[in-house]
């Protein structure tokens, strides 16, 4: 309520009019301390879900992340160790059971 | 960081990162183009550049991984020195499995120089041996050669593979030859002889997808590897990628072969699919398909669901794998008794529901001798195309131990709506283009197509499939083009008319302003879909399908040129559009032409409800002709004596077979 003017919510952030996000909207993760902007990913990538900051040697930006294949070509070919993760949409998380324990978890 | 990021980082929208050349020009002559450089299309630049041709390769995307190139596990149909197996059985069992509708011609071609294809692959550095001896004992290998094999360790002929090695490898061998590689570059149309439908191929056009530039490929020969359509009856808006069988194929292939006049076959064929968004990962649950064959199976009590073979006798473990007595031998894929390998009871669906086994199912992995599980949890799971890094490696992470436990199977009345367990499923909308066997080009002996100069390859030949298909056949190819190319004296001429009417078309949707309707790509891909589901479904009539013809051109006509690209991204999805969009077209078309009912082309008419009568035992053939359609017929055994027009194409052939008495 307070910033009702400047249209800033209570965390300082400006309230953008964003449209929805397409689904999945997360198809790959960076760790921008670890990546190196060195673009390999973009490279290898089939349907240019990533594409190459505009600023050089900074990390990509996701731009279309509804067409992920899944394959996961970008982090195979990814150089620096933890940098990029695959992160597979929530409703394709499986279950498996411990054979023993009878305990049930999700991937 | 996504877009949004972006945004709220920097207070503006992101800027198209990469230089935009709309209109500019590149013109490439070389001896051999390649369209497409999936495994097939690289095989045959290879190929052609060993010949002595100069080359150039094309793909959407970069090639070390395009296509095919994330990996597979299976490489089959090779007869090879661990076997006795010879190319007549392998196009045998195919063509029995798919009562004669599979292409006897490339099958054999493939089945001849598969081995051949296989150990050149190996040389470029493919792994294709178990030289690191994880399988040492296993019933699966062959202990003098290494090669580990799968579905009938007796017979020997499917050899399990290290496929996420082979593409790197192959793309590789390309630029060591020198082949131009031209990434991300699309293409677009062909480019004939005096611009005319159905006459001598003269190269290309492309356009590139980050840039927008225009290409032209002048060349003596074509060689069309862009695979085969899908798509046509799954589409949601979200979760594009995920519902793609294949990355990037949207039937540009076949829809750019039939602007040319290029004849194509079996347009029709189909079959039923789950409706999209609906998958699990594929090979990501537990299962006894392809890839996890022969995983145990145990229900929610831990009791076994057990495998059968075809005469309904329960088949332990170590036998899986073995042909049963009287059976010749297995084959993946094949559903006849002949050669079916032993799976889940065909009932298993109405067990479940009567109480027998409780759901949900596992695959108990932890179960099997350590060899079985060990290759299916590592050498397959690990080279599947879509399983390496977020099946194998991402559930490790997550405390997936495939010695400890035990994955759970989504299909079969739990969860997963997977079509080959539920038969009301075939009788719903959603269809699945056959992408095994499936429609497209027809080739004759030199695997060229009806246009003189132009070749086909892999999953773009009629009925085509299979990654040791694609490289065997893209291999041959590429030989025949070059010898084609090297025979002509003169680099032929090219009609600039066409270019530029193929350049008013590719960019038309970049210049026009948003229509006030803002329909964009998503939307006409969605409206095509739903067409096609509900006038091409499960069950079809006459009258169905001509609304549905009507509808699609319909959408092609008045809406689709109102679709703006905004970047050259959009600009190849909605021209991409307009080939799915054409390819519906081709196979409404196929569909009101073949005037009878199909169990293998899953094709159900009301009005013509006979099931495969004599009569309709052929091909049904189409293409353009000065802009009409022409249907025809091909004999399904238009191949003829089989070792005999081998022979005649190929006296100078020298290779594994060739040796053999
Ligand atoms: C996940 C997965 C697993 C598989 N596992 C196996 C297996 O174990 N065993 C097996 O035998 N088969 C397997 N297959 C099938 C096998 O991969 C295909 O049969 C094989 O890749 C076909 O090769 P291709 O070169 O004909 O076509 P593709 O590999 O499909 O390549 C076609 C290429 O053309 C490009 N292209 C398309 N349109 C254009 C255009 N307009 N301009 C430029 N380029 C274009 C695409 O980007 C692509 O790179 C698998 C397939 C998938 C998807
Ligand atoms: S998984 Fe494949 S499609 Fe998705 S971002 Fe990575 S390379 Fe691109
Ligand atoms: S490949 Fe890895 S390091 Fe290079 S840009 Fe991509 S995420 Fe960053």
């Amino acid at each position: 309520m307070k910033n009702e003017k400047t249209q800033v919510d209570d965390h300082g952030q400006k309230c953008y009019a964003f449209p929805n996000k397409p689904t999945p909207g997360m198809p790959v993760v960076i760790d921008e301390t670890k990546c190196t902007g060195c673009n390999k990913c973009v490279n290898i990538c089939t349907t240019d879900v990533l594409v190459a900051n505009p600023e050089k040697g900074k990390p990509p930006i996701i731009v279309y992340p509804e067409e992920c294949w899944y394959a996961g070509c970008c982090v195979a070919e990814c150089p620096a160790p933890g940098a990029l993760t695959m992160r597979h949409p929530l409703m394709m998380r499986v279950h498996y059971k411990n054979k023993e324990t009878g305990e049930i978890n999700r991937v | 960081m996504n877009w949004e990021d972006v945004v709220r980082e920097s207070g503006k929208p992101m800027e198209w990162p990469y230089p935009v050349r709309y209109g500019v020009v590149n013109d490439v002559d070389v001896d051999v183009v390649v369209l497409g450089g999936g495994p097939g299309g690289c095989m045959a630049a290879i190929s052609a550049a060993r010949k002595g041709c100069t080359v150039a390769l094309l793909d959407k995307a970069y090639p070390k991984r395009s296509g095919g190139g994330s990996g597979f596990d299976h490489w089959l149909n090779t007869p090879n020195p661990a076997s006795n197996i010879t190319p007549e059985d392998c196009v045998e069992w195919e063509a029995v499995t798919y009562k004669g509708y599979s292409n006897s011609l490339s099958r054999y071609i493939a089945a001849r120089e598969a081995y051949d294809t296989l150990l050149e692959i190996e040389k470029m550095g493919a792994k294709v041996r178990d030289l690191d001896d994880d399988f040492k004992g296993a019933p699966f290998r062959d202990e003098k050669t290494k090669f580990v094999f799968c579905y009938d360790y007796e017979n020997r002929f499917q050899f399990r593979v290290w496929g996420a090695t082979f593409k790197p490898a192959i793309f590789n061998e390309c630029l060591r030859l020198g082949v131009q590689v031209f990434d991300r570059v699309v293409a677009t149309s062909l480019l004939t002889e005096g611009g005319k439908q159905g006459a001598r191929v003269v190269g290309a056009t492309g356009i590139n997808m980050r840039t927008g530039e225009f290409y032209i490929f002048r060349a003596k020969a074509t060689i069309n590897a862009m695979s085969c359509h899908q798509t046509s009856w799954r589409f949601s808006t979200e979760s594009i990628g995920l519902d793609m069988f294949k990355p990037n194929i949207t039937g540009d292939g076949p829809a750019i072969m039939w602007r040319a006049g290029v004849e194509l076959a079996q347009m029709e064929r189909s079959r039923a699919a789950v409706p999209p968004g609906y998958e699990y990962p594929s090979y990501g649950t537990g299962n006894w398909w392809n890839t996890w064959h022969p995983a145990s199976m145990v229900d929610a009590n831990g009791k076994e669901v057990p495998y059968v073979d075809a005469g309904g006798n329960v088949v332990p473990v170590e036998e899986r794998c073995r042909p049963r007595p009287g059976q010749k031998f297995i084959a993946e894929r094949s559903r006849d008794p002949q050669y079916s390998k032993p799976t889940m009871l065909p009932d298993l669906a109405d067990r479940i529901r009567k109480g027998e086994f409780v759901l949900p199912l596992y695959a108990d992995l932890a179960g099997m001798p350590w060899y079985e599980r060990k290759v299916i949890w590592g050498l397959m799971v690990g080279n599947e195309g879509r399983t390496k890094i977020p099946v194998l490696l991402n559930y490790a992470a997550a405390g997936f131990d495939a010695q400890r436990d035990m994955l759970q199977n989504y299909f079969t009345l739990s969860g997963e709506p997977y079509p080959s367990m539920d038969a009301t499923l075939a009788l719903g909308p959603y269809r699945m283009e056959a992408f095994g066997n499936g429609g497209e080009v027809v080739v004759d002996w030199d695997l060229r197509t009806n246009l003189e100069g132009l070749y086909a390859v892999g999953d773009a030949i009629l009925a085509g499939n299979y990654y040791y298909h694609a490289c065997a056949t893209g291999r041959y190819a590429g030989r025949k083009a070059a010898e084609y190319a090297l025979k002509l004296n003169d680099a032929p001429s090219i009609d600039t008319a066409q270019i530029e009417r193929e350049k008013t078309r590719v960019y038309a949707p970049t210049e026009r302003k948003p229509g006030k309707d803002w329909i964009d790509w998503k939307e006409l891909r969605f409206a095509g879909a739903r067409a096609m589901q509900n006038y091409c479904g499960g069950l079809r009539n006459e009258g169905l399908m001509k609304t549905g013809l009507k509808w699609i051109r319909d959408i092609k006509e008045e809406h689709y040129p109102e679709t703006y690209a905004s970047n050259p991204h959009i600009l190849l999805r909605v021209l991409e559009t307009y080939n799915i969009l054409t390819i519906d077209e081709v196979i409404l078309q196929a569909c009101l032409a073949r005037k009878a009912s199909s169990e293998v082309l899953g094709h159900f008419r009301q009005d013509c409800p006979e099931i495969d009568p004599p009569e309709w035992r052929k091909w049904v053939t189409i293409k353009q002709a000065d802009g009409e359609t022409n249907i025809g017929e091909l004999p399904l055994d238009f191949h003829g004596n089989l070792a005999g027009n081998y022979e005649a194409h190929n006296p100078d052939y020298k290779g594994y077979m060739k040796k053999k008495p």
